[in-house]
């Protein structure tokens, strides 16, 4: 059915469809109105049996989803930056346990400084924990990638992290298709869990492994991520079959036959970016997307396909691995390793950062003269930068980083969250 | 239901394990049928009153469950202790998340449990959520509160042997004042743990209004076998805290795990009793107390008071912290 909603209330409504049978939240922006959403429906009765639980912190929420999922219930929950963060000690757990929890993250910025915005740096924070993590690219995908996301990790036992971007989709009302509870009952078989608490057959969980086995049970939690790469073509093939929409998958590529250019993006930026593709299209540039919906485990042979044709690759990216460049780049130039053609690491739209059509025009065209730095931050404003390290060389106590640079640019006063 | 009479000298006592006393009236761990729900074969130190606790206080809610018992461990000796790769002690389905995290991982089990039992999915089965005192008092104090406040199907169960015995005896908010441990090491001044500081969990449990708390030690058997089964007899949040002496920590002979744990609440240092819904219903009284010299003398974490000099001083201020115990809790028995 299609409607026109919030991408929270979409993500919401698609994950009651998946029957979960417990869920936990802990506020955080930009997350607030998925779980705000789901506890309603448990209270007025529209979801059930489900219990949702209002927990002490994020740390209490994977955990709580830690002991629901070893106890066989679908678990369910949502978070973002600090508390993505909070939780990370029972998010490496939850992978390690093999408990097929599913968690969407709205992406938002870590700090300090403080910032609600979107950015990717959350989620690849916690990129080698072991969750199998799907980027959405639009609201309606977002929606799909959950519905998916509950089959993949029940069947590989394997926790799935769902990413949107926080405010550009969690909070954009755009129209979506909400599947029926059939078609989604046709996808998703009843949770089969591998391994469950049960009084009839004892089994210890969690137990402590020495040198003996550890390398082998980690190569084990490698080695299924591995199956993830067949499985979700699979996945997305028979979703197609019974909801009609291509929707998920590993990778995909925009304008990319005879790309000479090609840019490499994650998320709600794709459709930007696709819009300015489209645009210097009809000037006569080579150039094309690739997007990835699959960030961990990295489809390198996908990468590498949808790319090899290029003699460029510009990846940009809203997340930044400091002391050395991009992390999304890193990733993709590994899938890349022995071809030869020039890679570019654009960062991006940090702390909500708007990421605009002209900059990426202009951005994409220096591209193409091969005039582009190694890194480049897209749209910095080096004048508070090199201001801020002035002032650095010139006093000692030259004050709180983030206050000198408010001050500095004056008119945008931070508001408070 | 048949049994063997077994003759032993001491009669007509509750001494653990008495087999002269009528079927009904014998403690759970004398059994034959008992559970061993922490099985042999485990990796404590000899005389570890936490193995001995756990013990008594798993197959008691074994008992009280008939056998419909999930289990969730903090890290701690317990757990390493009980399942090292690839063997496992325990004979209930158990599970080790984290350190801080296990009274949540309880609550979602409770949850999990619920909407299974809605669904018809499952029959009933209770929980209990196990850890040492670090566990609980400090890194898992948060899970555990927000446990406590929302009521959950739980019961928790802290065992108390006053510090971070897994890593090597260090400091935690349990560890008694003057104790030596080795981030409070027994030099300078003021040796061993400070004073003024530290809290005892089952005080705050009380102010969360949940249902049950009690106290008890491995002396008391019996009474903790009774804790657990009264614990089981109700629902929501329910908190149990154990004395559980360690020979190798607190630096006594593996053979006195027990007369450590009964000098400990003989002196009133370690106050045991049962409260229900916030109101204190019981304690166990002391008869006779002890002065608090005679629980610190035997162990090595308090040699620095007798040795080289008598630190007077400091056993008077560690008999106020026992007088005020007997005091606050009404401790001495009513002749
Ligand atoms: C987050 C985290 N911090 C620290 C540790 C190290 N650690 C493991 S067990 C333990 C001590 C456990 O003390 P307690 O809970 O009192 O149990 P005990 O071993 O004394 O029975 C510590 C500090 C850990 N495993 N995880
Ligand atoms: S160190 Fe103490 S608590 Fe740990 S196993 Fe030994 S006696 Fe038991
Ligand atoms: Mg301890």
């Amino acid at each position: 059915m299609l409607k026109q909603i919030e991408g929270s209330r979409a993500v919401a409504e698609a994950v009651a469809l998946c029957r979960p049978e417990v869920i936990c939240a802990y506020p955080i922006s930009p997350q607030t109105h998925i779980v705000e959403a789901l506890g309603e429906m448990v209270k007025a009765g529209t979801l059930a049996p489900c219990e949702f639980i209002n927990v002490e912190s994020e740390f209490a929420a994977m955990s709580v989803a830690i002991g629901a999922s070893a106890a066989g219930a679908r678990s369910y929950t949502a978070t973002a930056s600090q508390g993505l963060l909070f939780m990370a000690e029972a998010v490496f757990n939850a992978a390690g346990l093999g408990l097929p929890i599913v968690m969407t993250v709205a992406n938002r910025a870590i700090g300090a400084p403080i910032n609600i915005w979107n950015d990717h740096s959350d989620a690849l924070a916690l990129r080698d924990a072991g969750w199998i993590q799907l980027f959405a690219e639009n609201n309606q995908e977002a929606l799909d990638l959950h519905i998916q996301a509950f089959r993949l990790g029940e069947e590989l036992s394997l926790p799935v992290m769902v990413c949107m971007d926080g405010f550009i989709l969690t909070h954009a009302f755009e129209r979506v298709d909400m599947p029926t509870q059939e078609q989604v009952d046709a996808y998703l078989p009843p949770y089969e869990p591998r391994q469950v608490l049960d009084p009839a057959e004892p089994v210890s969980i969690g137990a402590m492994v020495g040198p003996e086995a550890f390398m082998e049970v980690r190569y084990l939690a490698h080695a299924k991520q591995m199956e993830a790469l067949k499985l979700i073509p699979a996945y997305a093939a028979e979703f197609k079959a019974i909801f009609g929409r291509d929707s998920g998958g590993l990778t995909h590529t925009y304008r990319c036959e005879d790309a000479e250019t090609i840019v490499v993006a994650m998320g709600s930026v794709l459709g930007t970016i696709k819009d300015v593709v489209d645009e210097m299209r009809e000037t006569g540039h080579k150039i094309g997307v690739l997007g990835i919906t699959l960030f961990r485990p990295f489809p390198l042979e996908a990468v590498r396909a949808g790319l090899k044709g290029a003699k460029r690759v510009v990846v940009l990216e809203k997340s930044m691995a400091v002391g050395l460049g991009g992390i999304l780049s890193t990733n993709v130039r590994m899938a890349l390793s022995g071809l030869h053609m020039h890679g570019y690491t654009v960062i991006a739209g940090l702390g909500g950062r708007a990421i605009t059509k002209q900059s990426l025009t202009k951005l994409f065209l220096e591209a193409e003269q091969d005039a582009l730095e190694h890194v480049t931050f897209l749209d910095l404003d080096w004048a508070i930068v090199n201001k801020q390290l002035e002032r650095e060389k010139a006093h000692r106590r030259s004050g709180p980083v983030a206050e000198n640079l408010l001050r500095d640019i004056g008119v945008v006063a931070a508001r408070n969250y | 239901m048949s049994y063997q009479p077994i003759k032993f000298y001491q009669t007509g006592t509750f001494t653990v394990g008495n087999r002269l006393l009528p079927p009904e009236q014998r403690s759970v761990q004398a059994q034959q049928k008992r559970y061993n729900s922490l099985n042999s074969g485990h990796r404590a130190c000899q005389g570890c009153g936490e193995a001995l606790g756990a013990r008594y206080a798993i197959d008691a809610a074994m008992e009280a469950t008939n056998g419909r018992l999930i289990c969730a461990n903090a890290t701690g000796c317990l757990e390493v202790f009980s399942t090292p790769y690839p063997e496992t002690s325990w004979q209930v389905p158990w599970i080790h998340s984290l350190f801080g995290n296990t009274a949540a991982v309880a609550t979602g089990i409770a949850a999990a449990l619920k909407v299974k039992m809605q669904k018809g999915e499952r029959r009933h089965i209770r929980v209990v959520a196990q850890g040492g005192d670090g566990g609980t008092t400090d890194i898992g104090f948060g899970c555990l509160s927000g446990m406590f406040e929302r009521n959950d199907d739980v019961l928790f169960i802290c065992y108390d042997n006053g510090g971070y015995m897994n890593t090597g005896i260090q400091r935690s908010s349990a560890t008694p004042p003057a104790a030596r441990t080795a981030t409070t090491p027994a030099v300078g001044e003021t040796p061993g743990n400070v004073f003024g500081q530290g809290k005892f969990v089952p005080a705050i449990a009380l102010a969360h209004d949940i249902p049950y708390v009690a106290t008890a030690t491995v002396a008391d058997l019996r009474d903790l076998e009774a804790k657990v089964r009264r614990a089981m007899e109700l629902s929501g949040a329910r908190y149990l805290h154990i004395l559980v002496p360690c020979p190798l920590g607190w630096g006594f002979a593996s053979h006195e795990t027990i007369k450590m744990a009964r000098l400990a609440k003989e002196t009133g240092l370690f106050p045991v009793f049962e409260a229900e819904h916030g109101e204190i219903t019981a304690v166990l009284p002391i008869r006779h107390p002890l002065p608090v010299e005679e629980y610190l003398k035997p162990q090595k974490r308090f040699a620095h008071l007798f040795a080289p000099r008598l630190r007077t001083d400091v056993l008077t201020r560690l008999q106020a912290l026992a007088d005020r115990n007997i005091q606050r809790y009404g401790l001495l028995e009513k002749p």
